[in-house]
């Protein structure tokens, strides 16, 4: 007892001196990561202006340079304009089309496999390493990749964009969902065992409802995302409005016009269904909160 | 304290819950068959029915089998008589005059065994004769005048042989033979990615692992590595750079994104920034880079800086900007005053207060959107590169387009996909060492 209060004053020196010392190599090691950071970033730009076409600072000043001639080409042709929206709705719709089938696609395959290869609900147990390899791979492979390949056997048109982009979607929706059902409360599941449902009913009834906002919610996130992914697979030849963008853009003079429409309707989709999506996923997951 | 009602309305509950039921079993049963309806309106807007007409077969048939084989043509010239051995057909994997695999011996009469009792010899004056076993012997003497002049066995034509005035085509599984008024081929099929790590002009080219490790010890690394690496084939280097370009688009557009976004992101959130006329217009800005789309902007910026990964890193970083202006605004704005206000209390100053009371907040989310980004971003070079022309995403779409090295596409393909993982991993490492490791610990 007596030592202790004797050893107060040294006590609080060390460990003042531990805390300084401490306190100084955080620093230091900030400081270190923050300087390779900036190194890299460095090095990193350099090595990107080199090895491009134009270098950064001769485009720079031309950056404005392309928007103004579509959009001077697209204010000359105003009356034009929206004609124009009309006439490439068909393909906005086609793209938007490829985005919702691939994602309704993708959440029944990534509910599958999230059901899967989650434990405690797994049908299979001892194939959930399987299946959460499965969803990786799904997850890794850009969409571009499959597309590719998919419109070389298939031909061009928006099937092989839904299916590219369906399979990435359940591979990323996978991943969200299983994490979801870490959470879920098994006593509905073992209730339903009880009573002798088969597993397709036990998921159905059982776990469905408890994590349905939160699907939904991933869901639409992803219906945003697939959006865009769908009008740049379009760009490589999978059809909607991205195809017509290509079209329009690569044929030089005279249809900057009609390329400024297009920019006009896709900008206004993402910008609606971000809006959208925002408000009717807000309203989900405050639904759960209540 | 409550009391329990007793002069419960049945009737009025029992419809009740009937209603609840019925609502219940529509949504149950309504909403699976409104998502069939849409697929089924899917499957004939897309025109799948005429898909499976357009789908070609063979295409994927070819495309599946080049993917893990390899072919190596013998082609005799039917003008000047000159026979070339050459892997895949390509200029970069013949073999030199004179000199060719086992299974084919040159001289006046060419025997091409492919095994199996098949036997192709091209004899003299364009003659050529193939030796098909349970069959018998085919044999052409093109001219320039009278077309192939193939001969068969007697009895019907089999499907695997077809046949014009001037082409035959014989598709037998030991190897395929055409022979048209100009040249006559045989193709042998291998298993495996011929000449991956050298071609044939290596002096390494056929040697075998445990050899090599031997040459490598006696001085001769570097020599055997310059000569894996400028395959001419493969192209080792040129996928090598690709990937790193891909690699650094990503690198470059998500952290140059996180710098802009961070200082606007201040001036977006609520509690940081007191003038509503300036959150406004920044949120406008990062709504306005959002929705405009990585597309566009690539298409723009390609015509400022040309193909390369500049323009792809600088199309990742425009749309990223206003994603992650979105996310750290309102990371921002969630975060709790009680520490500012502590570290107020103690005579901090404005810059004080946002270094030790608002950073360390919000610097794990932060991190962890980041590093997030960074992975996905990956994907997006890729995809932005087979637009822009850059990295191994142009690298691929290149070879696609060819339509015939499909083994270089598989190959791709699976450096793609490693890629991506292993950013993955990467990425959820770092998380965990930065997030987790130490909570303050910027």
């Amino acid at each position: 007892m007596a030592d202790t209060t004797a050893d107060v004053p040294r006590g609080v020196d060390r460990i003042q001196a531990d805390y300084m010392a401490m306190a100084q190599r955080r620093r230091l090691y900030s400081f270190l990561m923050l300087a390779i950071f900036v190194a890299l970033m460095a090095a990193g730009f350099r090595t990107a202006d080199a090895r491009n076409a134009g270098g950064f600072f001769d485009g720079l000043h031309r950056i404005f340079d392309y928007p103004a001639e579509v959009l001077g080409e697209a204010a000359q042709n105003l009356t034009a304009l929206p004609g124009y929206l009309v006439q490439y709705l068909p393909s906005l719709i086609e793209t938007l089309n490829i985005a919702a089938a691939s994602t309704l696609i993708g959440l029944i395959g990534g509910t599958l496999l999230s059901l899967l290869s989650t434990r405690g609900l797994a049908l299979w147990p001892a194939l959930i390493p399987v299946f959460r390899r499965v969803m990786d791979i799904c997850r890794a492979i850009p969409e571009i990749v499959i597309a590719l390949v998919l419109i070389f056997v298939m031909g061009g048109g928006p099937v092989p964009a839904m299916i590219a982009i369906a399979i990435h979607t359940s591979g990323a929706l996978g991943k969200l969902f299983s994490e979801v059902n870490e959470n879920v409360s098994l006593k509905p599941v073992e209730g339903l065992a009880s009573v002798g449902a088969t597993w397709s009913q036990r998921m159905y009834l059982g776990v469905i409802p408890q994590v349905g906002p939160n699907y939904v919610s991933y869901a639409l996130l992803r219906f945003e995302i697939n959006i865009r992914a769908s009008a740049i697979l379009g760009f490589v030849g999978a059809g909607g409005i991205g195809y017509e963008l290509k079209n329009t853009i690569s044929w030089g003079q005279g249809r900057y016009d009609q390329a400024t429409a297009i920019f006009i309707l896709l900008f206004l989709t993402i910008i609606v269904v971000d809006q959208l999506s925002g408000l009717l996923r807000d309203r989900l997951t405050h639904g759960t909160k209540a | 304290m409550s009391t329990f009602a007793t002069d419960l309305d049945t009737a009025g509950l029992k419809t009740q819950a009937g209603d609840l039921f019925r609502r219940k079993r529509l949504m149950n049963f309504g909403l699976p068959a409104l998502v069939l309806v849409y697929l089924v309106y899917v499957f004939f807007a897309f025109d799948v029915p005429g898909l499976a007409e357009r789908a070609s077969l063979d295409k994927a048939q070819t495309l599946v089998s080049d993917s893990y084989s390899y072919k190596t043509h013998v082609t005799r010239d039917n003008r000047s008589g000159e026979v070339e051995v050459a892997i895949e057909g390509e200029r970069k994997g013949r073999y030199e005059a004179g000199v060719a695999p086992a299974w084919v011996s040159l001289g006046d009469e060419t025997v091409i065994d492919l095994e199996d009792g098949y036997v192709v010899t091209f004899g003299a004056e364009n003659f050529v004769s193939f030796e098909i076993p349970d069959y018998g012997l085919i044999t052409a003497r093109p001219s320039r005048s009278s077309g192939v002049n193939a001969t068969f066995p007697d009895g019907p034509m089999p499907e695997w042989i077809s046949l014009s005035r001037n082409r035959l085509a014989v598709n037998t599984e030991a190897g395929r033979l055409t022979v048209t008024r100009n040249r006559t081929e045989v193709f042998r099929y291998f298993f495996g990615w011929e000449l991956f790590f050298f071609t044939l002009d290596s002096p390494y080219h056929g040697t075998n692992p445990g050899e090599l490790m031997g040459m490598a010890f006696s001085g001769e690394a570097g020599a055997i590595w310059s000569d894996f690496w400028n395959n001419a084939m493969w192209r080792h280097r040129d996928v090598a750079w690709a990937i790193f370009e891909t690699i650094l688009m990503a690198f470059l557009g998500t952290f140059g994104a996180a710098m802009v976004a961070l200082p606007l992101a201040f001036l977006a959130a609520r509690n940081f920034s007191p003038l509503m006329p300036v959150r406004f217009a920044i949120r406008r800005v990062f709504d306005f880079v959002r929705g405009v789309d990585a597309l566009i902007w690539t298409i723009i910026l390609a015509r400022a800086f040309g193909p390369g990964p500049l323009t792809g890193a600088l199309a990742i970083l425009l749309t990223d900007t206003g994603t992650f202006g979105k996310i750290f605004s309102e990371a921002l704005e969630n975060v709790d005053d009680k520490q500012i206000e502590g570290v107020a209390s103690t005579g901090a100053k404005p810059l004080q207060r946002y270094r030790f009371g608002v950073i360390p907040q919000v610097t794990p989310v932060l991190l962890s959107q980041l590093l997030y980004f960074l992975e996905s971003n990956t994907r997006s070079a890729t995809i932005i590169g087979a637009i822009t022309g850059g990295g191994i995403g142009l690298m691929l779409t290149q070879a696609i387009i060819t339509q015939k090295d499909w083994e270089e596409v598989t190959y791709y393909i699976v450096l793609i996909i490693l890629m991506v993982v292993l950013m993955d991993w990467a990425s959820g490492w770092l998380r965990r060492k930065l997030i987790s490791g130490d909570e303050g610990g910027h």
